[in-house]
Parts: structure tokens; C-alpha cells; sequence
């Protein structure tokens, strides 16, 4: 849920309980306001009513709202000190309803001529379940609207003053470690954010300058490796030359065989670093049916080697504007895997269609375990010479230029590269 | 033929000594900046390997100076950074070749005779070796003036092999030679044999006087029969 929409629910809950106590205490305190004021308005009728009366004596037996609101009743005489104005709600018969209504109703008595009379008055009152509804209906439709508005400055207010938590936010999620070298920082003077804003800088200042330290130190040691590499590889192959005994050129093979593995190593993990590192900015249109028919002809002596025939079908002309170093690592790493991995006397099948190059090999029985398989150093069993980077270099070239990178089995090892 | 050799690392500059020596080159070495301009200063070389970090100096300075100059010497950069900016920036200084560490010897040999070549021979530059002729502009091989009918990666092979003649070339350094830098990624180098054993049939078929002889699973060498 976000957090503008939460804040409404939060809202939501306690407005409806205010609401709710005030309607109730607002619904008491009117109608006492108006019983006040209707109790009043028959205070004064009566005043009227004995005042006419005494100039009218025949009023004086009307038992019967002749008149329409009062009735008159000759009774025996009460004590003076009972003499009280009573006020009670009752129902009557109205005529224009055909129903019984509420009625506010005066009872009182008087005196003229020692005679005494007790005086009825009457006054229509308001129907206490028509105000009831026609409040509840009230209050429903200001709660409606409130929560409207809430949510309108939600949308408007809130959103305008979380305008730059949301920019941050954005922002962090498209940064990307490897090719970053900061996100921009936000503007607002709102101290929190201020504050937010300085510590993810910090914070991703670190992990920058780690990041990049560590690919330095990377290619560093790889650069600092590469003389003593070399060193050691031409005084072995000097001394191979000099003459030595079978057994010991044995040993000075497979020194040799070690030491050039470490070389593949070092220039792998140099040429991985450096991928990361934005080299190779020079971008050309690469037509990759031009080039997958390039790199064939140069590895055809591999392939007939293990006996692996290569098949090229190109349904599309497929082009992409990416560096041309890297568009050859990226297909000669793939192909490379695809031949030293595939068996003897089974064919690659190499796909080009739009927007999709797919390369299908014989290989392993099974499925290789999808996760990791693009991870550096991942190796399978076979090729104990590899240097477990080909996948991983092929990779961070495809994750450079967007291009994705994707492996299936179905009854052969599928190897997908999906263009955007 | 002289060569200057400016490196450094003692082991390094003393393994490329030894290596162009056995290829009979009169071999002088400098291990800084001031010594290899003291030298160049005085003698013509015909070829000079050059270390682009020295400890006293960038070799591009040395190539900017020696160029500025109009010291006509044939040069090879050497550096243990495998830079891109670094080899376009010596070779439009002038110099003729960028060669990354490590490096095999034979390939070594093999750019410092290319770029001797270039300098000194004007024409088309021919080989020839007992009864073999190898023409690099046309890519023929003739044996006792016969054609020989090679595809273009017998050929590399073969020119290879000739041009570290009598010297031992590994798997690695004739693969990378001949299919190129990427080839290296491969984890092995098998297929290499069977190229290897083509040429050794059509060397025999037209009565070659050298042969490929293998060395103990390190690589190759042609010798004369």
C-alpha cells in the first residue's frame, strides 16, 4: 500500500468515530434548541388564548380543537400551588397526514371568575425519525466528502511535499553499481529528506568508491601479474630449447600448460574489469549474421576437430549498435562454450531471427543448473582448463548493452540472446 | 642486424636477449630512460623493443623523441598494460608494432622479423630455407619450384613455423599466431594437430627438406632433414 493511501485509511478510522459522537451530540443539543423554542411559542399562545378567552367567555368550552390548536375544559378547583405549566410530547391525529403525528402539547389551568379551566395547547413538532435520517444522511455525505478531499490533497499536497522522497527513491532504484558513479542528489528544504538525502549520498559515495576500488585492484594485480607471467613463460621456453631430457620437458609442459591457463585467467578477469570499467565506448552497427559467419570460418578447425557441424540459419538480418571488441567476445565466448562443451558428432545450431540469436547444442545429458551458470568461475565438470569466466564475460557484456542473456534445455542446450 | 632491447625487468630483457641472440641478431640492451637514450644517441639500430614503463620515464616519451627526431629505427612496444589507448597512441607516433605481456617468444621473433622486413626489404619479400620458398606477398609456398597447394591456415602455420626455424613454437603461440587472440579462450588447443598433420603429408608429398617435428607436447619445430 503507499503510503499517501495509508495515511487516508489512518483518517479514515478516527473521522468516522468523531463524526459519529458529534452527530449524536449535535442531534441532542437541536432538539433542545428546539423544544426551547416551540415550548416558548406555546407559552405565548396560552398568554393569547386566557387573554381571549375573557373577552370571549363562549371559548371557554371548547373541548374539541374547534379551534384548531387549543381545548378548553372547565374543571373543579385546584389548589393554587399546583398550578404548573406541564409540556409533553404526544401523538394526534392529523387530517392532511391521515396518521398520527407527534405533537408538542401545553397543559395548563386558569382561572376567571373563580371558575377554573384547564387549558390544552397544541403545536405540530418536528418527526424525530425524519430529522434522525435526514441528519444521518447529512453526516454520511460530509464524511464522503471529507474523505474525498483528504484524499484529493493526498494526491495533490502530499504527493507534491513526498515529491522528492519519491524522486530519491526512483533514483536509487535505477542505480546501477557497476556503471553509476553516483545518483543526483534531491532538492527540498525539508530537513528530513535534507538529512535523507545526505546519507544516501554517503552511502553511495562508499559503495562506489569500494567498488571501483576493488575493480583497481583488480586490474592492478592483473597488469602487476603480467610480467612475471611472462618472464616465467619465455625462460621455460628457452630452456625447452636447450636441450634438456624427456622427463624434464615433460615437466616444463605441464609448467608451461599451468602458467598459460593463468595468463587465460589474468586477461579474462583484466577484460572482465574492463567491461565494467566503461572502455570500449566506440559503438558501431553490428550486423550479427556478418559476424557469426566471420567467427565460424575462424573457429571451423576447432569445430571439425571435434567433429561438431555448424549450422547457420538467419530468418532476419539482426543489427545492434554495440562496441564491435566486444560484440566478438560476446560471440566468441558463446561459441566457444558451444564447442568445447558439445559432444563429438552432433551439430550447433546457430538461429538468427529479429531481435533474437539462439545457439543450440548437444551436450551434457540434462539440464545445467540455470542459477549461477552466468556467476564467474562457474564451472561444470568437463574442461578442467577453462577458465570458468567465458559465461560471466559473455554475460557482462550482454548486461552492458541491455541485451539479455538466457539459458534453456529442452532436449539440447539453448543459449538465447534477445535483442532490445 | 641490431636490435636494442629496452626493458627494465633484468629476467625480461635477459629472455628476449637470449631468445633474438639464438635468432643471430647483434642484441644491445638498456634497463631505463637516460641509458637508452645515451644509446640511441650514438648507434643506428634496426629495430628497437620498447618497454612503455620505465622507472625513469614513459617509453611513448623515448618513441615521441625519436620520432621528432626522424630516427628512422624500427620500434615495438612492449607493455604489461594491455591498453587500447596506449597501442593507438605509440603506433601514431610511429611506432610499427604494439605487442602486449606475455608474449611467447616465437611471436616475438616472428614481429621483429616482420617489421625488419618492412624496413629493410623493399619488393616482395620472399623466404627461403633448404629447398623451400616461401612467398609472403602472393602466399604461395614452392618446394623445388613446384607449387604446394595450402589452404590460408596451412600457410600461417607454415610461415610461422619458418620464421622461428630450428626454434621450438608452443601449441599456445602458433594458436593465437594463427587463429587469432580470441582462440585462447578455448581449453584446448587439439585441433591445432590435425593441421599440423595435413601440412606434414603435402611437406612429404613434395619431397620437402625440412620437416615439423613435434616437442614433447609442448609444440612445434621445423627443422631441416
Amino acid at each position: 500500500m503507499k503510503l499517501l493511501n495509508r495515511t487516508t485509511t489512518y483518517f479514515a478510522i478516527p473521522m468516522l468515530l468523531v463524526l459519529g459522537i458529534w452527530t449524536v451530540l449535535f442531534y441532542h443539543n437541536m432538539l433542545d434548541e428546539i423544544y426551547d423554542s416551540m415550548d416558548d411559542g406555546l407559552e405565548n399562545q396560552k398568554l393569547l388564548v386566557i387573554q381571549k378567552a375573557k373577552n370571549t367567555p363562549e371559548i371557554l368550552n371548547t373541548p374539541l380543537f374547534e379551534d384548531g390548536y387549543y381545548t378548553i375544559k372547565p374543571i373543579a378547583a385546584i389548589p393554587s400551588g399546583q398550578v404548573v405549566d406541564t409540556y409533553r410530547d404526544t401523538l394526534m391525529y392529523m387530517q392532511n397526514e391521515r396518521d398520527f403525528e407527534p405533537v408538542r402539547l401545553l397543559e395548563t389551568v386558569f382561572q376567571i371568575n373563580g371558575s377554573h379551566y384547564k387549558l390544552k395547547l397544541i403545536t405540530s413538532m418536528v418527526e424525530e425519525d425524519d430529522l434522525v435520517e435526514d441528519l444521518l444522511y447529512s453526516i454520511l455525505w460530509l464524511y464522503l466528502g471529507l474523505l474525498a478531499v483528504l484524499l484529493i490533497l493526498n494526491n495533490i499536497v502530499l504527493k507534491k511535499i513526498w515529491d522528492p522522497f519519491y524522486t530519491l527513491l526512483s533514483r536509487l532504484a535505477d542505480f546501477r553499481l557497476e556503471k553509476d558513479r553516483g545518483i543526483d542528489p534531491i532538492r527540498s528544504n525539508i530537513d528530513e529528506f535534507v538529512q535523507l538525502n545526505t546519507e544516501v549520498q554517503k552511502l553511495v559515495q562508499l559503495s562506489v568508491s569500494s567498488y571501483t576500488g576493488q575493480k583497481q585492484f583488480i586490474e592492478n594485480a592483473s597488469h602487476e601479474l603480467q610480467t612475471p607471467l611472462a618472464i616465467s613463460i619465455n625462460k621455460l621456453e628457452l630452456l625447452a630449447e636447450s636441450g634438456v631430457g624427456e622427463r624434464a620437458m615433460e615437466s616444463i609442459s605441464s609448467v608451461l600448460d599451468n602458467l598459460e591457463r593463468l595468463v587465460r585467467l589474468n586477461r579474462s578477469l583484466l577484460l572482465l574489469s574492463k567491461i565494467g570499467n566503461r572502455n570500449y565506448l566506440e559503438e558501431t552497427s553490428i550486423d550479427f549474421g556478418e559476424l557469426t559467419k566471420r567467427l565460424m570460418v575462424d573457429f571451423k578447425d576447432m569445430a571439425v576437430h571435434k567433429k561438431i557441424e555448424v549450422h547457420l540459419k538467419e530468418e532476419a538480418k539482426l543489427q545492434h549498435s554495440m562496441n564491435g571488441d566486444l560484440a566478438n567476445v560476446l560471440l566468441t565466448n558463446l561459441l566457444i562454450n558451444a564447442l568445447v562443451h558439445g559432444r563429438e558428432r552432433t551439430t550447433l545450431m546457430i538461429t538468427i531471427s529479429n531481435k533474437k540469436m539462439e545457439l543450440a547444442n548437444f551436450g551434457t545429458e540434462g539440464a545445467l543448473a540455470a542459477d549461477g551458470l552466468f556467476e564467474r568461475f562457474q564451472k561444470t565438470g568437463r574442461g578442467a582448463h577453462s577458465t570458468g569466466l567465458g559465461l560471466a564475460i559473455a554475460k557482462a557484456v550482454a548486461d552492458r548493452y541491455g541485451i539479455g542473456l538466457q539459458y534453456h534445455f529442452t532436449d539440447r542446450h539453448l543459449f538465447t540472446l534477445h535483442f532490445p | 642486424m641490431k636490435i636494442l632491447i629496452v626493458e627494465d625487468e633484468a629476467e625480461m630483457l635477459q629472455n628476449m636477449k637470449l631468445s633474438l641472440e639464438r635468432e643471430l641478431f647483434l642484441v644491445e640492451t638498456a634497463s631505463d630512460y637516460a641509458q637508452a637514450l645515451d644509446k640511441i644517441g650514438i648507434y643506428d639500430y634496426d629495430c628497437i623493443i620498447l618497454d612503455i614503463s620505465l622507472p625513469d620515464g614513459n617509453g611513448l616519451e623515448l618513441l615521441k623523441m625519436l620520432k621528432g627526431k626522424g630516427i628512422p629505427d624500427g620500434v615495438i612496444m612492449v607493455s604489461a598494460k594491455d591498453s587500447l589507448d596506449d597501442k593507438l597512441l605509440g603506433l601514431h607516433l610511429g611506432a610499427d608494432d604494439y605487442l602486449p605481456k606475455p608474449f611467447h617468444m616465437a611471436e616475438l621473433n616472428a614481429r621483429v622479423k616482420a617489421v625488419l622486413r618492412r624496413r629493410k626489404i623493399q619488393g616482395a619479400p620472399k623466404l627461403e630455407w633448404e629447398n623451400l620458398m616461401v612467398s609472403m606477398e602472393d602466399h604461395t609456398v614452392l618446394i623445388d619450384h613446384k607449387e604446394v597447394d595450402l589452404n590460408r591456415k596451412e600457410f600461417d602455420v607454415l610461415l610461422y613455423l619458418l620464421l622461428n626455424k630450428d626454434r621450438l613454437v608452443s601449441k599456445t603461440a602458433l594458436a593465437e599466431h594463427v587463429w587469432g587472440d580470441h582462440i585462447d579462450q578455448a581449453d584446448s588447443f587439439d585441433f591445432i594437430y590435425s593441421q599440423i598433420k595435413n601440412l606434414r603429408k603435402k611437406l612429404d608429398l613434395y619431397k620437402a627438406d625440412v620437416e615439423i617435428k613435434a616437442v614433447y607436447g609442448i609444440g612445434y619445430k621445423l627443422i631441416a632433414r
